[in-house]
């Protein structure tokens, strides 16, 4: 972390107190240098950071489309090559929604054509700009406002897309999973991704104080939490094959105290509690 | 390249593109404009053009593609059609409202439901609020130059604004005729590389494509309205260095044959003008005082020029391929804006259907009894019966 870049590329953005995925953006600016050129499609990431006059970035940024963070990220690579630029990385910072729903085709076209670029998810585990909506990344149980608390239905009913897994599928040359509670290692493998030329992948847990219903202060905590219980496992995939980069063998009483420090898991039934430590276990062995 | 060909409207175009050297092109294969992308995907590969072609899997990503490419500051291009060109609708203000002078090639075509593969022009008429300028040719000869002067007005300083040059499917993009190729040094001495200062730049980095609240947004959409506007005068500008280099001239936003002293006018676009200028002459034959105003540009919209065309006329209709349900056609709503001239609208071709010489003269035949309104060809009810 000492040989981080001491420039700062995005500042002065209007996120909230303790907001992982602000964190995830800077840390992987700093990693990437004044030659990464970034896009952002809609999500709260563009939106705290490019309100005219207030612009966040100290190097080129863009927003892009919702669904279109990797396509566009494919016509800079292609314009700056064409402008005859070398030694940049073309950069994309979406959500999980931008990400995991409706960017996943643009996203899927482009490890297909092993573009170079490097496409990194902040995940959140809900459409945050919008007001907490749940996404196919929020997790088993998690209330969002499209998921509401009730006695029926206790929140979100079903489990997180295999985001890792699917980008992986495609063949792509590197991914990686990495979490802002772990920045040593996210760095490790930003830096391992920049050095590869082709499609790249990071999916980084970005807790969100505002939807998770956690303190300011607890951010950093709770993603290496995340991590540290079995829930999050830290991963990567190169050359074809699978690897756990930081190994956490699940524990229910961890997870147990996870899920309770969260607003948005408050309402889970001891049921829904087993539910999740099972379904941890289980992915765990899977690994 | 250089020289007289027999070629189709796509294949002219496509070289009209080649010519014009863009160094990213990202598109998306449906009919009917395929060929314009195969003939191109051939020039990259057989290195005629030197160009990165980007095989996207969608239409949003083709323009979203085109797009980023535009912001590293480079001549871009992109084509489709029909399902295409509203699957990449959210792109089309985008591409405007960032000011990224992309060319784009749109094959006129219906838009499903119900489904449908030829020629009308739905699908470009429903997105004049885009911010794009929209050209529509009437001949291989003028597509291919507009492929050319389409770049040139794109990207000029005072415009820097997307273009969309349309072709109606089929009835031009794929019918044969003989056209002129000029010469590769000529196109180059025409068109020069496109440079700007507006593109991703590593020692003055931008933020691009940003918000802008309420206290903003409107000064933005103002310049982009003007710089619109400036398009009349870029046009000029580029027609008369055209006509100095090929030979070749244009008339502006608007082309008007007959209608200084005519008494009845189609007011038409695209390739039916041909047509259109037949019957004139056959009726001016026969002493009746016909004329046919072709839009050229939908955007900017050519209201001086329709306005003193149309002033001293009897009556004129306006002849377009496209229905804005509920309403009228989109060119007789504008085209109404602008003239006191007695207009009707006439709402044919849909879907490919065919439009016969003998359908113009009995336009003029009811401009001259008065008939008005709004009529679909072909189809006897009148719309007042059918809603009752
Ligand atoms: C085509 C389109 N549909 C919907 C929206 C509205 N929208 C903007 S941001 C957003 C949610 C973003 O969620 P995510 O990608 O997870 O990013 P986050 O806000 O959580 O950082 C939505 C639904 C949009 N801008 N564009
Ligand atoms: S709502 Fe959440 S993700 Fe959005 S800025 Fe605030 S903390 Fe960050
Ligand atoms: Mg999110």
């Amino acid at each position: 972390m000492k040989n981080l870049d001491k420039n700062e590329y995005f500042f002065g953005h209007k996120a909230c107190a303790g907001c992982g995925g602000a964190l995830a953006v800077r840390i992987a600016l700093k990693t990437l240098g004044e030659r990464a050129v970034a896009v952002l499609p809609a999500g709260c990431m563009s939106a705290v950071g490019f309100n005219f006059p207030q612009l966040a970035f100290a190097n080129n940024a863009i927003i892009s489309t919702f669904a279109g963070t990797a396509s566009m990220l494919t016509g800079i690579v292609s314009g700056l090559r064409a402008r005859g630029e070398t030694g940049f990385t073309a950069v994309g910072f979406a959500g999980d929604g931008g990400t995991a729903d409706i960017g996943i085709q643009a996203l899927s076209g482009a490890i297909d054509r092993n573009d170079d670029i490097l496409y990194i998810c902040y995940d959140n585990e809900a459409y945050m700009n919008t007001g907490v909506q749940k996404s196919s990344l929020t997790p088993f149980g998690a209330r969002t406002t499209t998921t509401p608390a009730g006695d029926r239905i206790r929140g979100n009913i079903r489990e997180k897309k295999r985001m890792f897994e699917i980008v992986a599928a495609h063949g792509i040359s590197y991914a990686a999973t990495a979490s802002v509670g772990y920045l040593r290692d996210y760095v490790e493998k930003i830096r391992k991704a920049a050095a590869v030329r082709g499609a790249k992948y990071i999916h980084v847990l970005a807790p969100c104080p505002t939807g998770w219903g956690t303190g300011a202060d607890e951010t950093v905590e709770l993603a290496a939490e995340a991590v540290d219980c079995g829930l999050f496992p830290l991963r990567e995939f190169s050359d074809g094959k699978f690897r756990v980069t930081i190994r956490r063998t699940p524990n229910a009483g961890a997870i147990r105290a996870h899920l309770a420090r969260q607003g948005r898991f408050r309402h889970l039934t001891e049921e829904d509690i087993e539910h999740v430590i099972s379904l941890t276990a289980a992915r765990s062995n899977h690994l | 390249m250089s020289g007289r060909e027999f070629l189709s409207g796509n294949d002219a175009f496509a070289i009209g593109v080649c010519l014009a050297r863009p160094r990213v092109i990202s598109a998306y294969p449906i009919t009917p404009q395929t060929v314009v992308v195969e003939r191109l995907s051939e020039m990259a590969e057989n290195g005629s053009l030197d160009v990165d072609f980007i095989h996207v899997e969608s239409e949003h990503s083709a323009l979203s593609c085109a797009i980023g490419a535009s912001a590293a500051g480079v001549r871009t291009f992109t084509a489709t059609s029909s399902q295409g060109l509203l699957y990449m609708a959210e792109c089309l203000p985008y591409a405007s409202g960032g000011r990224f002078p992309i060319v784009m090639m749109n094959a006129n075509r219906s838009i499903a439901l119900p489904w449908n593969i030829y020629g009308d022009q739905s699908d470009s008429l429903s997105q004049l609020a885009s911010g794009w300028i929209q050209a529509y040719a009437q001949d291989a000869q003028e597509a291919l130059d507009l492929a050319l002067m389409s770049f040139y007005i794109a990207e000029h300083p005072k415009v820097s604004t997307p273009y969309m040059v349309n072709l109606d499917g089929f009835h031009l993009t794929h019918t044969y005729e003989v056209v002129d190729i000029p010469d590769d040094s000529l196109a180059d001495e025409f068109l020069p590389p496109y440079r700007t200062d507006a593109g991703i730049d590593f020692n003055a980095p931008k933020n691009m494509a940003f918000s802008a609240g309420p206290g903003h947004n409107a000064a933005f959409k103002y310049r982009q309205h003007a710089a619109m506007l400036r398009v009349r005068d870029v046009v000029t500008e580029a027609e008369a260095r055209f006509a100095g280099i090929f030979g070749r001239r244009y008339s502006g936003l608007t082309e008007a044959y007959m209608t200084g002293d005519a008494d009845y006018i189609i007011v038409t676009l695209g390739a039916v003008s041909g047509l259109c200028r037949d019957a004139a002459d056959a009726l001016r034959a026969r002493g009746v005082k016909a004329g046919v105003l072709r839009i050229r540009y939908m955007r900017p919209f050519p209201g001086d020029e329709i306005a003193r065309e149309l002033r001293g006329a009897k009556a004129a209709a306006v002849l377009e391929k496209d229905i804005s349900v509920g309403n009228a056609g989109a060119v007789f709503t504008e085209t109404a804006g602008v003239t006191d001239t007695p207009l009707s609208n006439y709402i044919g071709g849909l879907g490919g259907e065919d439009i016969a010489e003998a359908d113009i003269l009995e336009i003029f035949d009811d401009l001259r009894a008065g008939r008005g309104g709004v009529r679909f060809l072909g189809i006897k009810e009148r719309i007042d019966e059918e809603s009752r």
